[in-house]
Parts: C-alpha cells; sequence; structure tokens
C-alpha cells in the first residue's frame, strides 16, 4: 500500500451557510406535516446545547430527560460502553432514563441479511420514539448505526405517504401514534456538546496520549448533512465527533490516511463472514495507524466499530501484524478522565486488545484497580449482595 | 475464483424469471431514490472496502441496473449482493446514487424469492434471525461463546466463564441479562411480534428458512395467545 504524507492547512476555514445547503431542512417539513395531522413531533427539551452540522444548520442536543435507546452490541458484548454514558449523566447529575420498553432496532440484521423490510424497519423505529414519548423523555441514540438507520427511517416517513399510511396503521393496533423527534440525537453528539463540562471536571491529565479517530460510517454517511462539523476541526473537512472531544480533554490526536474508511464490520460479515472483517480492520485501519501515527488509543463511537477494531486484533497478531492498539469509546474515554473506575464503570475487562499499557501511562494502577473489581464479583459469587450497585462502583 | 459475469453462468434460469425479479426490484418505493443512472465514474469503488477485498465492485452493480441489463443483474443478485458490508460509503455517488442501498433492494428481492444463493449467504445466520425476531435484542451476551468465535482468542472464553457474574457486575440494573443485552418488557416483545405479523416479515424468513419460521412462529403464537392475541396466525 502507498501510504500518502498527511498535509494540513491549518489557516483554511470554510464557513458554512445554511441558506446555499443543497439539501432541505427535514425538521421544516416534520413541523409542516404535523400541522396538517399526519404526525407528532417530539420536541428536544430545555435545555439544550446547540451545535453546527454540514452544511451549517443549527442541531439542538438535549441536556437531559434523554431516553437512552441501548445498543444490542453495545449492551451485550462490550458493556462498559453504556455504563460510561450512564455515568456521565449521573456525575452531572442529569435526569435520564434507561427504559426496558425498548428494542433494538433490528438494523444490524436488516443490513447483514435482508429479513426484513421498510415498513417493519419504520415500525421499530417509531415504537421505540413512542415509548420514549410516552414517558416524557427524548430519544438518545447509543448506536451509530440506530442513529443512522433512524435518520433513514425519519427521512422515509417524511417523503413517502404511503410509508406513513401504513406505520400509522401499524401504531394504531399497538395504540400508539406516529411520532418523530425533531432531532436524531447520537450519544457521541452529547458527549461533543458537553465537552467542556466534562472538561472542567476532569481529574485525570491525558496531555501524554496520542489518540487516532476512526468516525463511523453509519454516523457521518447516512444522511450525511446531519452530522456536527466544527470549522475549528479539520477545517470542517470531516465531522468533528469524537477529535473535538478528545481535544477538549488534552488528548493529541494524530491524523491517518485511511480516516474515511469502515472499520470492516460488513454486518453479515463479522456474524458469518469475518475473514473479511479481520483483514480489512487490520490491514486498512489499525496498521496504517500504527505506521502513521503510531497512537496510544484508538477511539471511536459506534458498536461495530469498537468491535470489529479490537476484537480483529488478535488474528492479526497470529499473521505478525503491526496489531496491539486498544480499543474504546469515547463515553469511556470522557468518564476516565472524569475519574470513573476503569473495571467498575468502563469495563475494560471486556475488550481484547491488551489496555493496561494505556491505563499505567495514564498513571493507574491496574493491579490494584483490577483487585478493587475483583473484591466486589467476589462477594456476588459468594452471594453476599446480588449486583455492584452504582456506589459500589463509587467507592 | 473471480467473478463469473458471462451471460452463460445462468442459461439455465429463463430469461423470463430474471426480468421478473429485476421488475420486483424496480417496483420498490426507494427504487428511484437510490438510483439516478451511472457516470461510470468508479468512485464508489474507490471507497468501497468491500471491493478491496472482493472481487465485488459497486460500480458494477449500478451500472447494471441503470442499464437494464437483466442478465447481469440476475448474475449480480447471486453471486455478489453478499459481499457489500453496507457501510454506504458509497453514497459520495456524483449521481446521487446509493449503490448500498441499490444492493439491499437486490437483496431483499433475493431473500423474498428464496434464490438458494441468498440461503448460501445466509447460512448460519439463522440464530442471529432467531435472537432479533424473539427477543428484540439482536446481540446478547451468551453469544459470547469460544467456539462461535475462535478467532476471537482465549478472551472470549475468558468472558463466557465468567459471563453471570460479570453481568451482575455492572451497575446499571437494567444490564444483568445474559440472553439479551438488556431487559425487555414483555410488552414490549409483544409490540413487535404485532408489527413482524402486520409487516410481512415473517413471509421472508419463510422464504429463506422453513425451520427457522417454524420455530419463531411456535414461540410467537404462543406468548401472542397468553397475551390475549388469540386471534393471530403467522400461516
Ligand atoms: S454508482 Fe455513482 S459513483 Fe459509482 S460508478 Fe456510478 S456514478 Fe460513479
Ligand atoms: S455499501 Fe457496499 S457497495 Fe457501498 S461502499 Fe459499502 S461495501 Fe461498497
Amino acid at each position: 500500500m502507498i501510504h500518502l504524507p498527511v498535509l494540513k492547512a491549518a489557516d483554511r476555514k470554510f464557513q458554512a451557510n445554511p441558506d446555499n445547503a443543497p439539501t432541505e431542512d427535514i425538521r421544516e417539513e416534520l413541523f409542516q406535516l404535523e400541522k396538517e395531522g399526519e404526525l407528532e413531533v417530539i420536541r428536544v427539551p430545555e435545555p439544550y446545547m446547540e451545535v453546527k452540522t454540514k452544511f451549517g444548520r443549527i442541531k439542538k442536543i438535549p441536556v437531559e430527560k434523554t431516553w437512552h435507546h441501548k445498543s444490542c452490541g453495545q449492551c451485550g458484548h462490550i458493556p462498559g460502553y453504556s455504563t460510561s454514558i450512564f455515568w456521565l449523566n449521573r456525575a452531572f447529575g442529569l435526569d435520564y432514563y434507561d427504559p426496558t420498553d425498548q428494542t433494538s432496532c433490528t438494523a444490524w440484521n436488516y443490513y447483514a441479511s435482508a429479513t426484513s423490510n421498510p415498513e417493519a424497519q419504520a415500525a421499530v423505529a417509531v415504537r421505540n420514539f413512542a415509548a420514549a414519548h410516552e414517558v416524557g423523555y427524548f430519544p438518545l441514540i447509543h448506536c451509530g448505526t440506530s442513529f443512522g438507520h433512524y435518520k433513514e427511517v425519519r427521512h422515509a416517513l417524511v417523503h413517502q405517504p404511503e410509508l406513513r399510511r401504513k406505520v400509522r396503521k401499524v401504531m394504531e393496533k399497538l395504540g400508539k401514534k406516529l411520532v418523530l423527534p425533531e432531532e436524531v440525537v447520537h450519544y457521541s453528539e452529547w458527549v461533543l456538546a458537553m465537552k467542556d463540562r466534562i472538561a472542567e471536571r476532569q481529574v485525570v491529565d491525558m496531555s501524554n496520549i496520542t489518540a487516532t479517530v476512526h468516525p463511523a460510517c453509519h454516523y457521518h454517511k447516512l444522511i450525511e448533512e446531519d452530522a456536527i462539523y466544527d470549522s475549528e476541526i479539520y477545517g470542517a473537512q470531516r465531522t468533528a465527533i469524537i477529535t473535538g472531544t478528545l481535544q477538549a480533554l488534552g488528548v493529541n490526536v494524530g491524523d491517518y490516511s485511511t480516516w474515511f474508511d469502515c472499520c470492516g464490520f460488513g454486518f453479515r460479515h463479522i456474524l458469518v463472514s469475518r475473514d473479511f472483517s479481520r483483514s480489512f480492520s487490520v490491514q486498512r485501519k489499525i496498521e496504517v495507524m500504527m505506521e502513521e501515527v503510531n497512537p496510544d488509543i484508538v477511539v471511536t463511537h459506534d458498536t461495530g466499530c469498537v468491535t470489529t477494531l479490537d476484537q480483529s486484533q488478535f488474528a492479526g497478531k497470529a499473521h505478525d501484524k503491526k496489531v496491539g492498539l486498544p480499543v474504546i469509546s469515547d463515553s469511556q474515554l470522557a468518564a476516565m478522565a472524569m475519574g470513573a473506575h476503569p473495571y467498575k464503570v468502563l469495563q475494560m475487562h471486556w475488550h481484547n486488545t491488551d489496555n493496561t499499557k494505556f491505563m499505567q501511562k495514564l498513571g493507574m494502577d491496574t493491579d490494584k484497580l483490577w483487585a478493587e473489581f475483583e473484591l466486589e464479583t467476589d462477594k456476588i459469587k459468594r452471594g453476599e449482595k446480588e449486583f455492584l450497585t452504582w456506589e459500589d462502583a463509587e467507592k | 475464483m473471480g467473478l463469473d459475469l458471462s451471460i452463460n453462468k445462468y442459461a439455465d434460469v429463463s430469461y423470463d424469471e430474471k426480468e421478473r425479479l429485476f421488475e420486483e426490484a424496480k417496483s420498490d418505493d426507494r427504487w428511484h431514490h437510490v438510483l439516478y443512472g451511472c457516470y461510470e465514474c468508479g468512485i464508489c469503488v474507490a471507497a468501497c472496502p468491500s471491493a478491496r477485498f472482493y472481487d465485488f465492485s459497486p460500480r458494477v452493480i449500478a451500472q447494471a441496473v441503470a442499464r437494464e441489463d437483466v442478465d447481469l443483474v440476475y448474475t449480480l443478485m447471486n453471486d455478489s449482493v453478499w459481499d457489500c458490508s453496507q457501510c454506504f460509503s458509497c453514497d459520495r455517488c456524483p449521481r446521487q446514487n446509493s449503490p448500498g442501498q441499490i444492493i439491499t433492494v437486490l437483496r431483499e428481492v433475493a431473500v423474498r424469492n428464496g434464490l438458494q444463493t441468498a440461503k448460501d449467504a445466509l447460512e448460519g445466520y439463522g440464530r442471529i434471525i432467531y435472537k432479533i425476531m424473539s427477543t428484540g435484542s439482536q446481540v446478547s451476551p451468551d453469544m459470547l461463546q469460544p467456539d462461535a468465535f475462535p478467532d476471537w482468542g482465549g478472551h472470549v472464553k475468558e468472558i463466557s466463564d465468567n459471563l453471570d457474574v460479570w453481568r451482575k457486575a455492572l451497575p446499571p440494573e437494567t444490564l444483568h441479562t445474559t440472553e439479551t443485552g438488556w431487559v425487555v418488557d414483555d410488552k414490549t416483545i409483544i409490540e413487535l411480534y404485532l408489527i413482524w405479523h402486520m409487516t410481512g416479515v415473517m413471509d421472508l424468513i419463510e422464504g429463506i428458512d422453513e425451520g427457522l419460521f417454524m420455530i419463531l412462529v411456535d414461540v410467537m403464537e404462543e406468548r401472542l395467545e397468553e397475551a390475549g392475541y388469540d386471534d393471530i396466525t403467522f400461516d
């Protein structure tokens, strides 16, 4: 592979003007449809934070009253990812809702197997939105694929009257309304919007750390105009997500030439055809990062990306590839910066590639911290306690 | 072996049948939002991860459907679409196509019509479909078994050996589960089954895996009946 040196035009900035946007503002169409009685819009609750998207439009990010649309892949296989998001909300004393009236978006399955259809996909999305609305909270989407997919669904429902009619009929049977959120918000947008508040509470110095960032395809390639861009970050030539958060925490972010490439997840491939996922992830992402930046950590913001980039390195090692980069989410890194326990909260032991050296570089005594976690699991094993609680996590 | 795009590849399938399937794809509501023609510029290929690994090209797919090459579309629907990793990097197409979504539609047609190649592509995937359709949570902690992920190393065994305790050592109360990603309410599952019922998704499953269809029907009809929906059947 040819590696091109990455040149940066440090002073060049592009200021996007929403009046020149090549796409329509879907929120205006949403409110128009609401006026016509076609659907109901779930408003972003106040107070909210304002960020800019690709064409300079303002996007509202709720501070609290968030309904956490969890990710099956995060909760199932990398649970510290979701736990960190909740921990951040708790650390700021924010009102959030962790629902049990929630299903997966089912988009992973759809993109893997096509054993669904647009009507079913839209109905699953609207059912979840309605569940959030019924309890008075606003959906905050944890998974990058759910986020991208829900934006596609919202787009389709706005533009296809027949699909609206079909989904409304399904919702009537469920005793629910056809509701759509004013904004589809990904948790990493919330983290980015909260970055200064997070930095104010930072207790772990991260200035000796270099990270590479992988933006998730379904975050910035699906309904691309709705991803966050910032003229201060990459001159607004790529999404500001993750990078903006890391820079606020003092992390040095290294650039690499294959940043636009996907992680190799593949939906179907990661489950039943992993030769593709492994090869792509190691050769087009991890090895390139190692050669061009040699970072301490890879930070990303989606279920599939953390999983693929992390798990694929085991086979890469067996093939003498340049691997050995721990992979975590921005929520975990943000919580880590604020002093969350790496095992009780960040649950770093669910990740595959060794991350102890990274934490030691940040000054953590990983043996001691692991022993603290084991003290809790021993109590669970002995039946002295049923679960590790939030209070235990703070000890 | 590379992709065989010769007209002989599926000479045993009639042109009418190939055309019927292509017309089914074209009648999808999304079709005219994801295909506007094709410059044949190859920009999609430059961005495509699957093109780097397989003998696969989103350009060839977009070109074939734009030119309405019925034979070629049939070959690609069988031998190519399942290589796509659905990342949508190809959405940067200057013709405003979405080759990835063209592929989604073609896959749906392949599944709905029970093409053998679709069944082959989804071999081993049935347990995932079962999980998502029956529990509402696609990925569960108990899927982390060493025999399912041998290439992820000894770490998977460590997790599966400690699964119960490690799940209980998660502070959020909703995450103490092993069979689902989180606690999902019974009422929520019932609503999901009603969605599957009303949107015809089970027909797709029947086309691709009859055994799986029957198992799912048993599970779903029983729970629906318990919830008072005894009039609902999936036949
Ligand atoms: S699908 Fe788009 S990007 Fe690909 S070759 Fe055709 S015009 Fe070019
Ligand atoms: S969606 Fe499919 S065709 Fe498009 S870039 Fe990704 S892998 Fe290639």
